[in-house]
């Protein structure tokens, strides 16, 4: 007796799974695309998911249903190379990218020619965000390291905002010491000592300077730092924006292996391509993403990102990600360095 | 039957994914294995993660013990309520308990805010790392003692009173040599589940390389440098070191069992 009602609770159980199965695979039925993104561009791909799939409902009357993940740019880039069926990425850093090329091969070699301006529609760079009135006097990067001030930024291992900012002072330091490369590293190796806590990610990084009170400049995306004060009240933060800092092109690509197998190669690459258009540049722009064509963008909207001289990582300081980032951020690489202690 | 099953579903779900492990580390070689180990950044996230996880493990045997006491020994209004409590711990997602504690202990949190003037860090420094883990780990004590109490009739300490022991010697000699192999269970579990720890830790640790790193945040910076090997070789020492020390209680248990034990 016992027996069977178990064995009935069993086909019970199994039924219901199926149920729901079929359920799952119907809802498949209308396109899905997923988007693997980074942390801060949360609510930046909000608002684009919802412009972008209006768009495709007027253009093909197809229902488009797009799914975005956000997580540590390098963690995401290794989700997808362990198998996650992104259609297209959206990450911090083309190292990121690059390591996907290499690992699977499942996106094409020459992604970076795909889209105009090297495959980043809207770029970005690092400011300070301090607290309101400005009491320690922050303006540039040399006052970063003066007595008492405490600088929050993640940690460049972890997180590929923190290496912008770790790059944005090098580029400034290297200016500053005429490319002395013992002075950068002791400027660098300074800036560190006044960090005291050194986050994961760029959001947690946020929290303990918007939440925790901890700090008195906080090393942040241009974005990041627009959001907090809007988040946590501009009557808290001033953003200064110092004379010189670092272009980051957070590029994109098609994930050619993953849409060719789903069957998906159009919609995502349209979804890219949406991304130049004066639409997207302009949703990009008000998440204060710096647009790659200006022109397209209202100019109410785009004075709220003032001109600075700008670094490139391609510059001959860094030579490229496949150079900077073992040099900088490899094992033994000089962010390792500035943190042995000194014999 | 039931040996074979045993043996087959512990390789299936213990033995392949560390074979997996030692393996992928094995590429390394001796030598390299020796590098990973004796790199002083290693060293010092392995010695921040083994130190406060044993400190940890230490304050959950003595207020884990005291708290199972109560348990086991009082009645009171709300009993129930405080003995589901315990097992929180084991259900919160550790990020959750991470940020929560990070709250509490930063310089503007309620309980920062009271230990900031007198000089006091807990958020962002190894104090605060020991935190989380006594958070986490406290449950594992708990479960652990509770059932052996249990079995202690109340009798048994009547007996030593009548016959002459102070409270002290009561505890002491009657009732903590038949505790110490439930107790030194709970401690290793709190302790293996300490080192491995890396949700809860993460917000409050600080991450300061050699000072506040812990071996698991060492792993994963690993990872972000792609470098697969270099991540599981130190998995593969954690291991090695927390095997070494999971072994040497479960021989000091087995002895104590011997020893004291009630179940003979």
């Amino acid at each position: 007796m016992k027996h069977s009602r178990f064995s009935l609770s069993l086909a019970a159980a199994l039924f219901a799974a199926t149920v729901s199965f079929q359920s799952l695979s119907a809802a498949h039925a209308d396109t899905t695309l997923l988007n693997v993104s980074y942390d801060p561009t949360r609510e930046l791909y909000k608002d684009y998911n919802a412009a972008f799939a209006a768009k495709w409902k007027a253009d093909t009357g197809e229902t488009l249903t797009i799914q975005t993940s956000h997580g540590g740019s390098g963690a995401q880039a290794r989700s997808v190379i362990d198998g996650l069926d992104a259609d297209v990425v959206t990450l911090a850093l083309e190292s990121d990218i690059s390591a996907i090329v290499k690992a699977t091969k499942k996106i094409n070699p020459d992604w970076r020619t795909k889209y105009p301006h090297n495959s980043a529609p809207y770029t970005s760079t690092i400011v300070f965000l301090v607290r309101k009135g400005n009491p320690k006097g922050i303006k540039d990067w040399g006052d970063l390291v003066k007595d008492g001030v405490e600088v929050i930024t993640p940690n460049p291992k972890t997180s590929g905002g923190a290496r912008w900012n770790y790059l944005a002072a090098w580029a400034w330091a290297y200016g500053q010491y005429g490319g002395d490369e013992a002075k950068i590293k002791d400027y660098i190796g300074n800036l560190f000592q006044h960090v005291p806590v050194l986050d994961s990610g760029a959001r947690g990084s946020t929290t303990t300077f918007a939440q925790r009170e901890l700090g008195d400049v906080l090393l942040a995306w241009e974005n990041e730092a627009y959001l907090a004060s809007d988040e946590f009240g501009a009557d808290k933060f001033d953003i200064i924006v110092p004379p010189q800092s670092i272009l980051a092109e957070p590029p994109v690509a098609v994930v050619d292996g993953n849409v060719d197998a789903k069957g998906t190669r159009k919609v995502a690459e349209a979804y890219l391509q949406y991304l130049y258009s004066a639409e997207g540049q302009t949703i990009a722009a008000k998440h204060f993403y710096r647009p790659a064509e200006p022109k397209l963008v209202p100019a109410d909207i785009l004075k709220k990102l003032p001109e600075l001289k700008l670094v490139t990582i391609d510059d001959p300081i860094f030579g490229g990600w496949a150079k900077a980032q073992p040099y900088h951020f490899g094992d033994g690489g000089t962010f390792d360095q500035i943190y042995k202690p000194k014999k | 039957m039931t040996l074979g099953f045993t043996l087959a579903y512990l390789t299936l779900i213990v033995l392949i994914p560390l074979a997996g492990l030692v393996w992928r580390s094995a590429s390394l070689g001796w030598g390299g294995m020796w590098h990973v180990a004796t790199d002083p950044r290693t060293l010092n996230a392995l010695k921040i993660s083994f130190g406060t996880s044993f400190v940890a493990a230490l304050v959950n045997v003595v207020f884990g013990v005291i708290v199972a006491w109560v348990l086991v020994r009082y009645r009171f209004p709300g009993r129930r309520i405080i003995d589901a409590v315990v097992d929180l711990p084991f259900a919160l997602p550790t990020a959750v308990a991470g940020i929560a504690l990070t709250a509490l202990y930063s310089k503007n949190g309620w309980i920062g805010k009271w230990l900031d003037p007198l000089g006091i860090k807990v958020a962002f420094t190894p104090i605060g790392i020991t935190i989380a883990l006594i958070f986490i780990g406290l449950p594992f004590v708990v479960r652990t003692v509770q059932p052996v109490m249990e079995e202690i009739r109340k009798e048994v300490e009547e007996a030593a009173a009548t016959l002459g022991a102070t409270r002290f010697q009561t505890i002491t000699r009657v009732l903590l040599p038949g505790l110490t192999p439930a107790i030194l269970t709970g401690f290793a579990l709190a302790f293996a589940r300490a080192v491995g720890e890396y949700g809860s830790v993460i917000f409050i640790a600080g991450n300061l390389p050699y000072i506040s790193e812990i071996a698991p945040l060492l792993i994963v910076i690993r990872l972000e440098e792609f470098d697969y090997t270099g991540a599981t070789a130190i998995a593969a020492i954690m291991l090695i070191i927390s095997f070494t020390m999971l072994f040497v209680i479960n021989l000091i248990q087995a002895w104590s069992r011997r020893r004291y034990g009630y179940a003979t």
